[in-house]
């Protein structure tokens, strides 16, 4: 009697692997960059400025992917800029994350009381421009790693308690639940155990968009100089940087600028997969 | 009055006033099969979910008694009622594709309840399990045990769910139109499964039905609602050879019957809606609503 729907088992799609191949090469990079960085990233050369990446006619050996109007190395710079950027995504991603599915999950299951706060507080947040808002926090913050995260988990736990909180709600109207309860659960029991892993496919979803979301916001910040240091290598520095000498040394805004958008794509090509990896109905 | 739940001028609203409830109340006595009939919207979903305090959040008892054996619910703490409702009563839902959690295996969603609230051991709990799944004809228990919701039948599924509402020998079954969302090959098997684990069981059954034949199958006695109030409650044979009340009788000939199921049927008519409103209306007036 049993069909063959369980048989199905869909191949691990190829954006599963090209996205984690590539979020896998970064987070090794990050993690080994003194070891494997060629140059130090900081330091100047004035005589080697603007020399082009290796397989152009005038390369520099030893500076594979050229260096910029200060001599330093393109390679080395963008290594050390992807800790920076990892840091940042995997902290405010999970704090993000942590924050607004625990909000968006009371809020659409108990609802009642709790919804009618949460649900109000997101309205009046989310009234906000976004962009300004984060501006004006690490204006008053100061720049640095942790103001960085602190803003962006004050402007996007919102998304997460929204989404999160319609699913919650999706869910809890479904007999199950109420099965549950009637076999003696508590109610935050029942959140916790039947819930929560129906909505955990979208959370892991939303979680890697976010940390792509976090890259870009760290990314514009920096390229506003209102990130970390000046002196400490981050692709938006990088790239706004680059952008004032595109026509005399290109690859310096377009190196840093592949490996931002490769890496904000792959983010969010692993949610999606993951997605449907997490869900049993899909899977 | 003797009964295993008695229900007693029950009534239910919706936070923002209207009743949906209108004074309510019934008896099941116990091994005994009860009908709830009446329309779509009558309100008999709501009277189960009263009974197992699952209404709606929108929805609030404002007033009766819910004594379930010998104890009025409605007395108890909330903690305190969710486990003797635990104890002692269960759910069949109307959904078998809702009602199962789609994210866990077949075989905890069973055991859960016998592990939670009777304290069985894991081991003891799944082989009374696979019991429970032969006994309600599934094949291959073991391996369905191991299923996710989504890779088995409509059928299957409801099955599952009678094993699992029998699991813990409950006193009380709800089942709240347990066969509507099948196709009707499967109906008669699933109806024909419930009467005869609620007799080998003893279990007594408030049977939520709009299907007066479904009734005349399975039931002892039997309530009709209209507008989320009892209009009539009798006795099977009683009913189906003298119906008292006038919607009680043009319910009954819009039915067809299993003897003569292509025989004329008549819609009910707009006389005994107007006469069962002018009741329902008289009842709000005299409660001063
Ligand atoms: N969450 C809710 N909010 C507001 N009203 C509700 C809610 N749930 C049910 N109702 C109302 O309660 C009344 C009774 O609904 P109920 O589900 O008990 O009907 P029913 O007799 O089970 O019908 P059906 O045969 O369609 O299942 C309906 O009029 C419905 O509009
Ligand atoms: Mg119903």
């Amino acid at each position: 009697m049993r069909d063959a729907r369980g048989d199905i088992r869909r191949p691990i799609g190829l954006r599963l692997w090209l996205s984690g191949g590539w979020l896998t090469l970064l987070a090794l990079g990050a993690l080994f960059t003194p070891w494997i960085a060629p140059k130090d990233p900081l330091m100047q050369d004035l005589f080697l400025g603007r020399m082009p990446p290796f397989w152009v006619q005038g390369a520099e050996p030893g500076y594979l992917l050229g260096t910029d109007s200060l001599g330093r190395d393109v390679l080395s710079r963008i290594l050390y800029g992807t800790r920076l950027a990892l840091i940042v995504a995997l902290v405010a991603g999970t704090l993000t994350c942590v924050i607004g599915a625990t909000l968006g999950l009371i809020a659409g299951y108990y609802r009642g009381w709790p919804d009618r706060i949460i649900s109000r507080f997101v309205d009046i947040w989310m009234a906000f421009p976004p962009v300004l808002f984060a501006i004006l926090l690490i204006a008053v913050l100061g720049p640095g790693l942790i103001s960085i995260i602190i803003a962006i988990v004050v402007i996007d736990w919102t998304r997460f308690a929204r989404v999160i909180r319609a699913e919650a709600m999706t869910q809890g109207a479904m007999d199950y639940v109420a099965s549950a309860q009637v076999a003696g659960r508590t109610r935050f029991g029942t959140m916790l155990t039947e819930i929560l892993p129906n909505v955990l496919p979208t959370i892991v979803a939303l979680l890697t968009l976010e940390m792509g979301i976090a890259v870009i916001v760290e990314a514009i910040l920096s390229f506003v100089n209102l990130s970390i240091s000046t002196d400490s290598p981050t692709w938006g520095g990088m790239i706004a940087e680059g952008r004032t000498s595109v026509h005399q040394a290109w690859w310096v805004l377009v190196f840093p600028l592949i490996t931002l958008f490769l890496t904000v794509l792959s983010f969010s090509q692993l949610g999606e997969g993951l997605k449907d990896r997490f869900d049993p109905v899909l899977r | 009055m003797s009964g295993y739940l008695i229900i007693r001028n029950l009534t239910v609203r919706l936070r923002s006033g209207p009743v949906i409830l209108r004074s309510v109340s019934l008896n099941v006595a116990a091994g005994q099969v009860h009908g709830l009939v009446g329309e779509s919207g009558a309100g008999k979903s709501m009277i189960g979910k009263a009974v197992l305090g699952t209404l709606p959040r929108a929805l609030q008892i404002t007033g009766g008694e819910i004594w379930l054996d010998g104890v009025d619910l409605l007395s108890l703490s909330a903690a305190e009622r969710r486990r003797r409702i635990g104890a002692t009563a269960a759910l069949i839902p109307q959904d078998p594709l809702t009602a199962l959690n789609p994210s866990k295996r077949i075989g905890p969603q069973i055991t859960r309840r016998l592990i939670d609230i009777l304290g069985w051991t894991k081991q003891a709990a799944e082989a009374r399990a696979l019991e429970l799944l032969d006994e309600v004809q599934i094949p291959n228990a073991a391996r369905v045990m191991r299923s996710y919701p989504h890779e088995l039948s409509g059928g299957m599924r409801q099955r599952i769910l009678i094993a699992s509402a029998f699991a813990a020998e409950p006193k009380l079954i709800i089942a709240d139109e347990p066969t509507t969302a099948l196709d009707v090959t499967v109906q008669k098997q699933i109806l024909r499964l419930i009467a005869q684990m609620q007799a080998r069981h003893g279990t007594a059954l408030l049977f939520v039905t709009h299907d007066l034949g479904v009734v005349s199958k399975v039931c002892d006695t039997l309530s009709v609602l209209y507008a989320g109030k009892v209009v009539e409650e009798a006795r099977m044979q009683r009913f189906f050879m003298r119906p008292i009340h006038s919607y009680s009788r043009a319910l009954l000939s819009a039915t067809p019957s299993y003897e003569d199921p292509l025989g004329s049927l008549t819609p009910v008519s707009d006389t005994v809606i107007e006469e069962v409103e002018a009741e329902v209306r008289w009842h709000d007036a005299r409660a001063g609503t």
